[in-house]
């Protein structure tokens, strides 16, 4: 075990908090970009959460996994802001409400 | 597993072979495409169907070639057993069957088609690796390489904003669901030390039940919840399903789902096996608010792909049953209950694949999509109808039919449980089946007993109709021949090594 100058509770009191702001600002705010901006955080709190356990068992997994991570959010994000951006093109506004055309 | 070659420096080719042929073909189509012009375009379909053949055919061969043992890459991160094999083969089947779906529809829809193609199968690409994959990383990373194409083939018909407020609400959950996941995957890895599947239940075994490792239990499943669109994360599904072309809807609908199950099956029957006291009833519970909200909201349903679309929410609860009967002790129990699933989404794939073929071939002449729109099929087109009748009913569950069987195996593994959940669950399944009957019927009463509004025949066309006429038959046939899978020796092969 490698010692740490900073204990291993603190970087996952850090990222269970980043995780838990970036699901309420998903839930609460309204505006897409800042629900796609929350998302980013809780992929970010998942990136540290992995990083620290890999410094705490002394293997590589959870650093080899962050970058999967990091690539796959950089995919989405593109994905996400094409859907975004078309959405905006169409219908001028990029807030959740007003995207409510299908009902049952 | 010591016959596995487990240097992550050689890669066993010939395991990765079903993948590798599809990952060329679509890089072909996407060449392809820019040198045709015009009509021309359609063509890349065909670089695609031979591309899933071949996929198909060395799935075959790995199936002779490996026996009862298997082969692996990657340091086995990437296993290519018995199990595997069977969903590369019902993920290929289904490829096929979309393509055909595909082709009239996208040549007459004229744009993106090779984009289109290139999407779709590297969404397949996905489905096959998740299978395979024995990792928490090669999980992930196969399961988010199954959505983020979906989200884009959700939103393809760009220009509507039907299809981009699906598209849209596909995504944002989808994403939110894939970022609670990991949260619980990094925390599995930070409490047992390991991504290996395998490696995870040997140190849950004997680890202490820490609740943040049982939390994490439960985020893993809710990350899965969504991709089967099992409530209360299947809000999307029903818009998605409408916004989107339904060739893509069929696809979400059927490979994606049974994708999402491929996926929850390996992390809980491998996995998080020893935890099987703290998954199970919650997801017994699941099923059973699955299959009950979505029956009693399809009842309400007069858009054709909505019904369908609910109705495969409640199809999904009773696929989750199985997993609530699931125990950390009874292998013989856990293994009846992994068939049940198999045998059900095997007989989901073939008769709700038909019921959306059948669905595309009317909505060509009639694009509103609604149930009235059937009106008076069975005079108009009377093979269509007999087609979608046979479907319906099989969805519904009514013999000679594929779909009993299904049910069957999964009421059968609720009362071998022995428990009083088991028989709760059992009871559920009963009465979901008699509600969802209701719906079924009414939309094969529709097509036979009223009067049509239009009197010109639907005309599907050769592929479409091949696909229809080919599902109907197989509906009926594998109601004779479910035993070819429940005999397949080491289907249940990854409970036993698990």
């Amino acid at each position: 075990m490698t010692a740490m100058a900073v204990p291993l509770g603190w970087y996952l009191g850090l990222a269970a908090a980043l995780f838990v702001i970036g699901l309420v600002g998903v839930l609460v705010r309204r505006s897409l970009i800042v629900m796609f901006m929350s998302i980013e955080l809780m992929l970010n709190s998942v990136n540290l959460t992995l990083v620290a356990f890999s410094r705490f068992h002394g293997t590589l997994d959870g650093q080899v996994m962050a970058f999967f991570v990091m690539v796959v959010a950089a995919a989405e994000v593109t994905v996400g802001l094409a859907i975004i951006v078309n959405l905006f093109r169409l219908k001028a506004s990029s807030d959740a409400d007003d995207v409510d055309v299908l009902k049952a | 597993m010591t016959d596995l070659a487990s240097d992550p420096t050689t890669v066993d080719l010939f395991a990765l072979a079903p993948e590798l042929s599809v990952v060329v073909a679509a890089l072909l189509i996407l060449l392809v495409e820019l040198a045709l012009t015009g009509e021309r375009k359609r063509y890349v379909n065909l670089i695609g169907l031979v591309g899933v053949v071949a996929a198909l055919a060395f799935t075959v061969a790995l199936w002779a070639d490996i026996g009862d043992g298997a082969r692996a890459a990657f340091g086995n991160a990437f296993v290519v057993d018995a199990y595997a094999l069977l969903f590369k083969g019902l993920f290929l089947s289904v490829a096929l069957f979309v393509l055909l779906l595909s082709y009239r529809y996208f040549s007459e829809f004229r744009t993106y088609q090779g984009e289109y193609y290139v999407l779709l199968l590297g969404s397949f690409v996905g489905m096959m690796l998740m299978v395979s994959a024995r990792d928490l990383v090669m999980l992930f990373v196969a399961l988010e390489l199954v959505s983020i194409p979906g989200f884009v083939m959700a939103g393809l018909r760009k220009f509507d904003l039907r299809s981009n407020e699906g598209a849209l609400k596909f995504f944002v959950m989808g994403v939110l669901s894939a970022a609670i996941l990991l949260f619980g995957m990094s925390v599995v890895y930070g409490v047992t030390g390991t991504t290996d599947l395998a490696g995870i239940a040997v140190a849950l075994e004997t680890g202490e039940r820490l609740p943040l490792l049982l939390a994490a239990v439960l985020f893993v499943i809710v990350g899965f919840g969504f991709k089967i669109s099992a409530v209360p994360f299947h809000f999307w599904a029903p818009d998605t399903y409408q916004g989107s072309p339904v060739p893509v809807t069929a696809f979400l609908s059927v490979a994606s789902k049974a994708a999402g199950f491929a996926g929850l099956l390996q992390v809980t029957f491998v996995a998080f096996a020893p935890l099987a006291d703290v998954w199970a009833p919650v997801l017994g519970v699941l099923a059973i608010l699955t299959m009950s909200l979505g029956n009693l909201l399809a009842l309400q349903q007069t858009n054709v792909v909505r019904l369908l679309a609910y109705s495969s929410i409640a199809h999904a609860g009773y696929m989750l049953v199985p997993f609530g009967v699931a125990t950390a002790t009874d292998a013989a129990l856990n293994s009846d209950a992994f068939r049940a699933v198999l045998i059900y989404l095997i007989a989901y794939a073939v008769m709700n694949s038909g019921a959306f073929a059948a669905v595309t071939a009317v909505t060509r002449s009639q694009p509103s999509r609604l149930v009235a729109d059937y009106a008076g099929l069975g005079r108009r087109s009377p093979g269509l109808a007999a087609a979608l009748s046979i479907f319906l009913l099989s969805l519904g569950g009514v013999p000679p039919l594929v779909g009993i069987w299904a049910k069957f195996f999964v009421f059968s593994v609720a009362v071998e449980a022995g428990t009083a959940f088991g028989l709760v669950l059992a009871a559920a399944v009963v009465l979901n089946t008699v509600v969802a009957m209701f719906y079924y019927l009414a939309v094969v009463r529709t097509m036979w007993m009223d009067e049509p509004t239009v009197e010109e025949p639907v005309a599907p066309g050769k592929a479409l109709g091949f696909a229809v006429g080919g599902l109907a038959v197989l509906t009926v046939v594998l109601f004779l021949g479910i035993g070819v899978f429940t005999d397949v020796a080491g289907v249940s092969t990854l409970v036993a090594s698990g």
